[in-house]
């Protein structure tokens, strides 16, 4: 067990993030050292322990379907890095 | 009127009403204070000089004409930068970010529009949320008022900084592990992370959302109990949003401990400096004089507290940081293809803690670790909350240190707190937000010119007996008040 | 001696919910408009936006469960679902993966008189992606592509079936009557060429007599009846002829290509993305309350298989006859309402399975944009039975129905096709016919009936079809015996 550059190499290609040799040595360093931490979790007994996943006991929170305005054209577009005809124009896809 | 500055929000607002004060002349004594110390301290990515200025004279006009005034009428703040502002660049201190106009104001900044506070500027902090001292932000390190070598704390220094540097009365912040507590530690502020969900979180751009908590910087409990009361409430854009039958805040800062139990959990004071579990005695020897019963207890699971936290949050934010992508809004960098421009986008709009925590977060969701980190990491947070809300049966409240030391020093040029050694200053404020509690940070005393920063933890939704406590040890006791050092004075 | 395989097939059904607004924010799901003009900054996955769970899209799903026959998980909740795809707003798709809405329903299909049980394994709900558009022919020959996000958080069911079927035409049998029974609900338009209805499979194959499961494929890009049943069909030849060849089926998804008419591989199992699945800290479980499903069922309308039986045992209608009808619920209620106007279900049903449909499907019209309504239909039925117009005429009427949806009265008038049933009138026109044709007069008297039908022919034709021929029958051989 424990961090490995190819491991940080896997992960980091599931996350989408390009990273230089010197970053890619560093973050394993790094992450050897969180993951040593998180290591004591394992001394802890969760047998027959439910998860918290909510933190609060809420259940049901509806709306109701009821329509509103969204943004504006040019809200919608503002921000974005390239446009064409409304639309948010990216790269071709492989 | 520099005799303005470092007054709080409830001792303005008197002389608001009674025409001592005019909202321009407290906006623009704040924000000259901003320009004459914001170059050394750096609290601010952008401020909001000339909106700030419109709003003070619109609502000076207002007052001319008899207007009734809303709560926070006129008072200078500022909002931490992961807080969307409707047309105002929201960057969450990352390159990502750095043109980001939101079409949008997150809840509570529309809670505070309404309630007509001024907004002097938005604050740094660490990129996304994502640390502990603002040294991830993209920009810059944010400086500790009481001290420049220091660090403000994170993520929400920027914010802390602003409060104690006295530049703006409030600000608000978010706090997933500590990220208000800590910094407001650090910078001898008060920092309140109410119950999750006592607070809307819409438009709080999201770290670990099942632990982020819109929270506030405030120079005393008071103005801790008006701004909380300002921006609480359910809101239908956040399901997790409630509200609470206790929201009357400000009725619960009463002079009165008398024969409140308060737990002391002993697992927060192993390895505190010296000087810091000083200052928690005192305030133990003082809450006792003031007739509170105070008990020391155990809460074993609290060592595992940090780890647990750290799996959780990094994998909510691998997750709430996928959307960056360069499509729709944000940086992107140009490729051939729109693999490559996902890679290139993120590679180089996220700094280095930020994909540290998104790795480390897709490392232990992914299929093979699923169950061994994070599902793990649940279960222990069952743990550490049901020995909390335990213990917060038998006691109205518990008393901690806030964080074990007071701030460190900032790394310097290219280091970040792995510097440190590791060393994580969450690790006592964390445990409250696993749980969803409320917990403050106040000041109490200083060690070398350093703010040492205690911390009440609170039953859900109890921020009232919180305000309680806090209030009176503030009002029985001068080690609440800290002012920062002098100018020059290094 | 060449081994026998048999297909082995389940299939994974998308069904957008006909709701006003989106799954988690109240954009409208209207289908078309232009580009970026039904988002918001939630469906736009814009920083520190929050999803907020629509309570029509729940009771949807509920409905489309128990119309399916499924059990109802009293907990259910949201995971995400990470992976990237510019159509992908928060580059996570909230789904229910660990808790779905419902589970373990069926579905029974009737093929060759046949019928056969599909399970279905689970029913999540789930928030649709956006659309791309591609600056070339295809996505891989074009430059760039442009992201559309109206179609982002529309609600979705995904129908999970068990590896259940064993041919393209049980695939294709389950898919209709999911159709079918999705319709009668009113969850969805379930239309899948406006992709409302969409499908993916999963297919492999195995020597008969085997119980184990061999290596599948999925096959997406399917858009109608036809090619998930072409698609099925080659991919069995396809399989089976790798496994003949001695070689192995690779796990992986195949795209299938309409024009060419065949299928081929997109990505492999080993390219397969890890999902990273984890529960949605945004969105609190949905914990059904009993007393609400009791009300959601309560609230279904007779579906197909009750509707068909009721058909056959009360109308009288042929299985075959009684299983189109129902086939769809528009047909069906249209059967209902022409029936309890014009008291004969046999006719109507001719008439819908005959000259309706053929229209029908010719101008490839739904019922609901088809202008003939129940009242016009029996208004001509009546007009029929009560021999104003004859049935060659009624033909003629229905078709000028079909295309002006003018009254059948009003049609007969202005085509001035009132039926001679006027004996004083007809009388001259047999005599006439009767003194023309002597041999058959002759014929019959000598005792060959069928020389009647020549000769009501005839009368026919003089009067240019408009003669009753029960009338003329009657007159014809009133004329014979005297
Ligand atoms: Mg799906
Ligand atoms: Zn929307």
């Amino acid at each position: 067990m424990g961090m490995t550059i190819e491991k940080v190499r896997s992960v980091a290609d599931l996350a989408r993030i390009e990273l230089t040799a010197e970053e890619e040595q560093r973050i394993t360093e790094a992450l050897q050292a969180v993951l040593k931490q998180t290591e004591a979790l394992k001394q802890v007994n969760t047998e027959q322990v439910e998860p918290t996943i909510y933190v609060r006991p809420l259940q049901n929170v509806f709306r109701e379907d009821e329509v509103q305005e969204g943004l504006v054209m040019e809200e919608v577009l503002a921000n974005a890095p390239e446009t064409e005809n409304g639309c948010f124009k990216v790269p071709r896809i492989l | 009127m520099s005799s303005l500055l470092g007054l709080t929000a409830h001792q303005l607002q008197g002389l608001l009403e009674k025409k001592e004060l005019s909202c321009a002349e407290l906006v623009k004594a704040h924000l000259a204070k901003i320009e004459e110390s914001d170059g050394e301290i750096k609290a601010f990515t952008r401020v909001t000089r000339e909106a700030a200025l419109e709003q003070a004279q619109a609502m000076d006009a207002q007052r001319s004409r008899g207007e009734g005034l809303a709560p926070l009428a006129g008072i200078p703040m500022a909002l931490s930068d992961n807080l969307c502002t409707k047309g105002i660049v929201t960057t969450c201190s990352s390159r990502m970010l750095e043109n980001f106009r939101p079409p949008y104001n997150a809840t509570v900044v529309e809670k505070l529009q309404e309630a007509a506070a001024v907004l002097l500027g938005k604050c740094n902090l660490d990129e996304f949320g994502l640390g502990d001292s603002t040294e991830s932000s993209a920009f810059f390190p944010t400086r500790n008022p009481h001290d420049l070598q220091a660090s403000a704390g994170g993520a929400c220094g920027g914010a802390a900084a602003a409060v104690a540097a006295q530049e703006v009365v409030f600000a608000l912040g978010s706090d997933a592990g500590g990220s208000v507590r800590q910094p407001a530690a650090f910078c001898g502020v008060i920092g309140l992370k109410p119950t999750y969900g006592l607070v809307s979180g819409y438009g709080l751009i999201a770290a670990g959302s099942s632990l982020d908590q819109v929270g506030c910087f405030t120079r005393d409990f008071t103005d801790g109990a008006l701004v909380l009361e300002s921006i609480c409430g359910a809101d239908v854009q956040d399901s997790n949003s409630v509200s609470s039958p206790h929201t009357d805040f400000t009725k619960h800062l009463v002079n009165d401990v008398k024969g409140l139990k308060i737990g002391l959990p002993k697992e927060y004071i192993e390895g505190v400096a010296p000087k810091v579990k000083t200052a928690y005695e005192q305030a133990v020897a003082k809450l006792e004089e003031l007739g509170a019963v105070c008990e020391e207890l155990s809460l074993p699971h609290t060592k595992y507290a940090l780890p647990c936290y750290e799996i959780v949050l990094a994998a909510e934010a691998s997750s709430n940081l996928a959307r960056y992508d360069g499509v729709r809004y944000g940086l992107r960098v140009e490729a051939e293809d729109v693999e490559s421009m996902y890679n290139k986008t993120r590679g180089q709009g996220f700094g280095e803690e930020a994909k540290k925590q998104i790795l480390f977060g897709t490392y232990v969701l992914s299929a093979q670790q699923y169950q061994d980190y994070y599902l793990k990491a649940l279960k222990v947070r069952t743990l550490i909350k049901q020995e909390l809300e335990q213990a917060l049966e038998k006691y109205d409240c518990l008393l901690t240190p806030t964080t074990p030391t007071v701030a460190f020093n900032l790394a310097g040029k290219g280091k970040n707190h792995h510097g440190r050694g590791g060393v994580q200053t969450h690790g006592l404020t964390c445990p409250a937000s696993l749980a969803g509690l409320p917990a403050v940070s106040f000041p109490f005393g200083k060690a070398q010119g350093r703010p040492i920063g205690l911390q009440l933890i609170g039953r859900a939704f109890g921020e009232g007996m919180l305000l309680r406590v806090g209030y009176t040890l503030e009002q029985n006791t001068d080690l609440t008040q800290l002012s920062p050092a002098v100018k020059g004075e290094r | 001696m060449a081994t026998a395989y048999e297909a082995v097939i389940g299939l994974e059904v998308h069904v957008e919910l006909k709701t006003n607004t989106k799954i988690f924010c109240s954009c409208t799901t209207e289908f078309g408009g232009d580009p970026n003009t039904h988002v918001c900054p939630g469906c736009l996955g814009f920083p520190g936006t929050l999803p907020v769970m629509n309570k029509k899209a729940v009771e949807y799903a509920v409905r489309a469960g128990l119309a399916l026959n499924c059990a109802i998980n009293p907990y259910s909740r949201f995971d995400r679902k990470n992976y990237f795809y510019p159509d992908l707003p928060t580059a996570y798709q909230i789904s229910q993966y660990f808790h779905p809405i419902c589970k373990e329903g069926y579905v029974e299909i009737e093929l060759g008189g046949k019928k056969k049980k599909i399970r279905i394994n689970r029913i999540h709900l789930e928030e649709d992606a956006g659309k791309l558009l591609h600056s070339g022919s295809s996505i891989t020959s074009s430059q760039y592509s442009m992201a559309d996000y109206n179609r982002a958080s529309v609600p979705l069911i995904e129908i999970v079936s068990e590896p259940d079927m064993r041919s393209p035409e049980e695939a294709r049998a389950y898919l209709e009557k999911l159709r079918a029974i999705l319709e009668y609900t009113g969850v969805s338009d379930v239309k899948m060429e406006q992709g409302s209805l969409r499908c993916d499979a999963n297919i492999s194959l195995r020597p008969v007599g085997s119980t184990e499961f061999g290596t599948k494929t999925e096959i997406k890009n399917m858009n109608s009846f036809r090619s998930l049943q072409r698609a099925l069909e080659y991919e069995i030849d396809r399989q089976q002829d790798v496994l003949e060849e001695g070689g192995t089926i690779i796990q992986e998804t195949r795209g299938w290509d309409e024009e060419k008419g065949i299928t081929s591989s997109m990505r492999s199992k080993e390219e397969a993305t890890d999902y990273r699945y984890f529960p949605d800290p945004n969105l609190p479980p949905i914990v059904l309350d009993p007393a609400w499903i009791k009300t959601i069922k309560a609230s279904l309308p007779e579906l197909p298989d009750a509707r068909k039986e009721r058909l056959v045992k009360e109308c009288g209608l042929s299985e075959y006859d009684a299983g189109i009808i129902t086939s769809s619920r528009s047909l069906a209620e249209f059967f209902d309402r022409t029936v309890v106007l014009f008291n004969e279900p046999k006719t109507v049903a001719n008439w819908m399975m005959g000259e309706y449909l053929r229209l029908l499907n010719a101008e490839g019209l739904e019922v609901s944009e088809s202008k003939v309504t129940p009242e016009k239909l029996a208004a001509l039925l009546k007009l029929q039975a009560d021999g104003k117009i004859s049935g060659k005429m009624a033909k003629v009427v229905f078709e000028e129905l079909f295309n002006t949806g003018k009254e059948p009265e009003t049609i007969v008038k202005e085509k001035g096709m009132v039926q001679i049933s006027d004996t004083g009138a007809l009388e001259e026109i047999v005599m006439k016919v009767l003194a023309a044709n002597p041999q058959s007069v002759a014929d019959y008297q000598a005792g060959k009936e069928k020389a009647i039908g020549f000769l009501v022919g005839q009368v026919m034709k003089e009067t240019k079809g408009q003669a009753n021929p029960g009338i003329v029958n009657q007159l014809l051989k009133k004329k014979l015996s005297e």
